[in-house]
């Protein structure tokens, strides 16, 4: 707060009088933004883009409670959407003091996936003045039959945390939803609360109906943070992102400091850091772990003790990105490189939420490589350099989710629903072919040979309005709303005992683990044994280090931007901004082999353990150099190079197999690479994850039931398998278009290859070594190998069956 | 051509790739739980309308094995169809695809526990099919010796190269052959699931389908 004189708030045209009662009382005045949200409370869109810390919240809710202070309005007034069910919860403590204080006759409750059925059902009947929740308990709400009567005399719907909603299909399904409740409500006024964002138009034009124009009403910044590397004695190790050598350092930082949240990339690096972070807290300062897998109650026992000030640090990854209103956190470190700097900037916004107070925050890099990523990580912060890529049009999974979600409220006309989608930002180009085919999905799976007449989902009035054809499929739609794809989940039990489990691990994961593999799962090591029809048995390891990295949370890709400014900054001479031992490790790539360049693209090959050995310095991040991995492989093995497998990172793709590539340049011609793109897609690992999760969100594969799983495993079969079934009958079904966009714009990323293509216009350096390189190094450490099937893996298998069965004493027949 | 070669009960058998068994002897193919009509017993039920692509799939895939081995007989080892409704939703072209492969053929339809009734289709429908020395029923019988059952659908997991795969899997002992599912939409039960060791001898093999069918010690 500043200490100029207040003007008289009591005074305020804008604020009833109850209200700016309660701000005199409380010797506070409304921040600039707050009143300028006030003054607008009219617009039928508007948003407001402000740093942690500045009031957002109030700001949003302020124009709600002036309207609902002379207690006239009957029924719901306002919806708040936040992306966390906790910060709805979080949200209506903090709204209760104003309303209680102020006298205020208004009603606030929260409603998310963990809000009692009873509470829920009085919700309905007698709804709240504002009701807070989340895009897919809203989704839900605009699901039964009665939802005209639960939003009459709707009048506001607050979206907070709109700049991460927006970047994901939760935010499509929530415009979407809002399209709805906007033709239910026609006079309904959007307001949006963002973090600072590269592009605020963009997030404007989602939020508002389209084509609505929408204000943005930007709050001060604030100043600028206090961000630096922390001062390590130890230097990095080569690869991996535990950063265990940078413990005695970060302790130190909490001993200092009163309450510290460690951010990390990924779960699985999260669970490590916290492990060794315990081993090395001899004081026993408290300090907790908050991530994403963690058991509900668990997580809440942390965010209480971090609330009540009871914790020095909590160790946490995006989980803790957002929103709730940590108190006391004055420093904010990032293990790890930040990958992205718009995130980063928001990540260091959680420190300190006074305004108008610097954001103190220490970067961590795990690695040798990732000094060289924070440290032009920190040029660009410095320099407001935000990333971002702008998201295609919405997409057509969560359109056909919706129109399910449509038909379980009642008959509705086409035509109608169509114009009202077109009214969602995401989905304002949406042709009427497209949407078409959505609903002839949902009606009658939309497949080649009709077959589903008599069976078909949805089907046609005789007035032409579409239903449900047997009104018990609506229970089925609502259990599987949502557009965020849990994958079955696996528990890990101690083997011979039947005590609690040790946690859950992806059945994806637990299915490429075999005996003898040893992962860390909630802080320990353990030795896989076996699986036990859905249970993962193992046992006590006393092993150092875990074999193999537990696979969970999201690997985000480093941005082109920040990408750019490393190959850059690897053009200096020398490196005075470096540590000296990352400094050297740049000299001695530059000596043995050379630095990458901007506008060439850098292959070094050599031979090491037995098999041949090519790496790719694309920088184009890990989901394009996972797709150079694949493409690169798919025309070795046509060349008869029988290659193994892959590895990809954000700057480079290691291949490995049983055959050198004497001249690599022919395998780079891009060109012939995409020709072969099409009819590769439709074979790759990656495509099938995509589809399966777009399956998923479009309804084609329902995940939960109401006989949930009682039939035993054999019951179930792949989604692989419904893959390659519609790829060979029906290529040009509806759900194989969506899988292929999707993928070509998320884990494919064929567009950052095709900039590499363009920047590096066949500039190739091809450098043969003897051994391995300085930079290569480190990506014989990195997890996340993709094997190819192809040749030389049957060569491999034929070998080991053979030995298995010699072991066994069994001869093959001849 | 890719097969593995075996006897059980003095009998010699092939393993196919494909998952299908032959009898070179006998001139006799059989294949297990084919599941034809899955995807509309799932709509029927309101379980999502799946690519309904299924039932020709496994129809090509078995004209293919009949084409290669030239049976005279065939054995559907049960769950043949998803249920019997099932098999009388099949469409007229799907049928006419059946009485083609059944044309000039002895077939027999072995009941299952999905399809426990007789089916409007050619073919003789029997609990069991005794074929000295060897017995063709569903589920396998413990104490039972020289049987070919289906049923649980196995299938068994290899690492080579640092990489697991699972293949839908023969499991083989000196008493019982249990085949894995042949049809397109069936999913599988690991042969290290208690109900798989606890009727497979300890020595089982387990012959992993694919390309090359191959053998190795049933991973328990």
């Amino acid at each position: 707060m500043s200490d100029a004189p207040l003007p008289d708030a009591s005074s305020d045209p804008l604020l009833p009088q109850a209200l700016s009662g309660w701000f005199a009382q409380r010797g506070w005045q409304m921040h600039p933004h707050q009143r300028d949200m006030l003054a607008r409370a009219a617009d039928p869109a508007l948003l407001l883009i402000a740093p942690t810390g500045g009031g957002k919240t109030l700001a949003g809710f302020l124009p709600t409670l002036a309207e609902l202070s002379d207690g006239r309005h009957k029924g719901l007034h306002t919806l708040y959407i936040s992306p966390l069910k906790a910060l709805a919860a979080d949200i209506r403590r903090n709204l209760s003091t104003p309303i209680e204080e102020a006298g205020l006759p208004i009603r606030v409750e929260d409603r998310t996936g963990d809000t009692p059925s009873s509470r829920k059902k009085r919700q309905r009947a007698d709804p709240p003045h504002i009701l807070l929740t989340t895009p897919e308990s809203l989704a839900l709400l605009t699901s039964y039959e009665d939802a005209p009567r639960i939003f009459a005399g709707l009048q506001r719907v607050v979206i907070d945390e709109i700049h991460a909603l927006a970047e994901s299909k939760r935010g499509d399904q929530l415009f979407l939803a809002l399209s709805r409740l906007q033709a239910l409500c026609p006079d309904l006024r959007r307001v949006g609360l963002s973090a600072t964002v590269e592009d605020p138009a963009s997030v404007a034009r989602l939020l508002a109906r389209h084509p609505d124009p929408c204000e943005i009403l930007t709050a001060d910044p604030g100043p600028d943070p206090d961000i630096r590397m922390l001062q390590v004695e130890a230097p990095p190790p080569w690869s991996g992102g535990g950063a265990a050598y940078a413990i005695p350092e970060v302790l130190a930082q909490i001993r200092q400091h009163r309450t510290t949240l460690v951010f990390h990339n990924t779960r699985a690096q999260a669970e490590i850091f916290f492990h060794n972070l315990w081993l090395a807290n001899e004081e026993g300062l408290p300090i907790g772990i908050h991530h994403g897998s963690l058991d509900r109650t668990q997580r809440e026992r942390v965010e209480r003790a971090m609330a009540h000030g009871r914790l020095r640090a909590v160790v946490c990854t995006g989980s803790l990105d957002l929103g709730i209103d940590w108190g006391d956190v004055d420093l904010v470190i990032q293990i790890g490189a930040p990958k992205n700097v718009k995130r980063l900037v928001q990540r260091i916004g959680r420190a300190n939420h006074r305004y108008n107070a610097p954001s103190k925050a220490l970067l961590v890099p795990a690695n040798r490589f990732e000094v060289v990523e924070c440290e032009a990580a920190l040029e660009a912060v410095q320099d407001h350099d935000l990333d971002g890529e702008p998201r295609g049009p919405g997409p057509l999974d969560v359109l056909c989710q919706h129109i399910l979600i449509r038909a379980c409220a009642g008959p509705f006309d086409a035509g109608t629903l169509y114009h009202e989608v077109i009214t969602a930002g995401p989905y304002a180009a949406l042709s009427r072919d497209s949407f078409d085919a959505c609903l002839a999905f949902c009606a009658t799976g939309g497949y080649a040979l009709r077959v589903y007449d008599q069976w078909q989902r949805l089907q046609q009035r005789p007035d032409g309005d579409w239903q449900l054809r047997d009104p018990r499929a609506a229970q089925l739609i609502r259990m599987n709303i949502g557009t965020i794809i849990d994958h079955d989940l696996l528990k890990v039990r101690l083997k011979s005992t039947h005590g609690r489990p040790l946690g859950e691990i992806e059945e994806g994961f637990a299915a490429s683990l075999s005996p003898g593999d040893t992962f860390l799962i909630g802080g320990r090591i353990v030795r896989y044994e076996g699986l036990r029809e859905t249970t993962v048995e193992v046992t006590r390891n006393a092993a150092r280090k875990p074999k193999v990295a537990t696979f969970a949370g999201t690997k985000f890709a480093t941005s082109t931007q920040l990408s750019q400014r490393i190959l850059r900054l690897l053009q200096q001479e020398s490196w005075p901004n470096l540590p000296a031992h990352t400094a050297e490790w740049l000299t001695l790539q530059r000596a043995v082999s050379r630095l990458p360049e901007p506008g060439r693209l850098l292959i070094e090959t050599f031979h090491h353990d037995g098999r041949e050995h090519l790496v790719a310095y694309g920088f184009a991040g890990r989901n394009a150099q996972q797709t150079l991995g694949l493409l690169l492989t798919k025309r070795m093995e046509e060349m008869g190079l029988a290659p193994l497998g892959f590895v990809a990172t954000d700057y480079a793709t290691l291949i490995w197999g049983l055959e050198a590539t004497p001249d690599p340049a022919p395998l780079f011609d891009l060109a012939r690479l995409r020709e072969g793109l099409d009819q590769w897609l439709t074979t790759n690992a990656v495509m099938k994850r995509t589809f399966r999760d777009s399956a998923q969100i479009a309804g084609l594969i329902q995940r939960n039931t109401p006989q949930a799983r009682k039939t035993g495993r054999q019951a179930t079969f792949s989604s692989d398998i419904l893959y390659d079934t519609l790829a060979k009958y029906d290529p040009d079904h509806l759900l194989l278009r969506i899988t292929r966009t999707e993928a070509m714009r998320g884990l494919i990323d064929f567009a950052r290859l095709e900039d590499l293509a363009a920047r590096t216009a066949g500039r190739i350096d091809h450098v043969a070594l003897s051994r391995v390189s300085p930079f290569a190094a480190p990506l014989f450490l990195e997890m996340g190998r993709i094997p190819i099937d192809g040749a030389g893996r049957d060569r491999l298998e034929e070998e080991e069956t053979r030995r298995l069965m010699e072991k066994a004493g069994l001869s093959p027949p001849s | 051509m890719s097969h593995y070669a075996f006897t059980l009960a003095g009998a010699r058998l092939v393993a196919l790739g494909s998952g299908a068994l032959h009898w070179p002897d006998r001139r006799l193919l059989c294949v297990s739980d084919l599941h034809l009509g899955k995807s509309e017993r799932t709509a029927r039920r309101g379980g999502g309308t799946l690519p309904p692509y299924e039932t020709i799939d496994t129809l090509a895939r078995l004209d293919r094995d009949l084409a290669l081995t030239q049976a005279t007989t065939v054995v559907c080892l049960g769950d043949s169809f998803d249920d019997t409704e099932a098999a009388h939703a099949l469409d007229d072209k799907t049928r006419a695809w059946i009485a083609r492969l059944q044309a000039g053929r002895r077939w027999v339809w072995i009941e299952g526990n999905h399809d426990p009734g007789p089916v409007d289709m050619g073919g003789s429908h029997l609990n069991a099919l005794p074929a000295p020395p060897l017995t063709f029923r569903h589920i396998a019988r413990t104490g039972a010796s020289g049987e070919v059952s289906g049923h649980y659908h196995p299938k068994a997991r290899i690492s080579a190269g640092g990489r697991t795969v699972t293949r839908r899997a023969f499991l083989l002992d000196s008493d019982r052959l249990i085949l894995p599912a042949y049809g397109t939409y069936t999913g599988g039960l690991h042969s290290s699931d208690a109900a798989l060791t606890g009727l497979m001898r300890p020595e089982a093999l387990a012959i992993l389908t694919g390309e090359t069918p191959r053998p190795i010690p049933m991973p328990r």
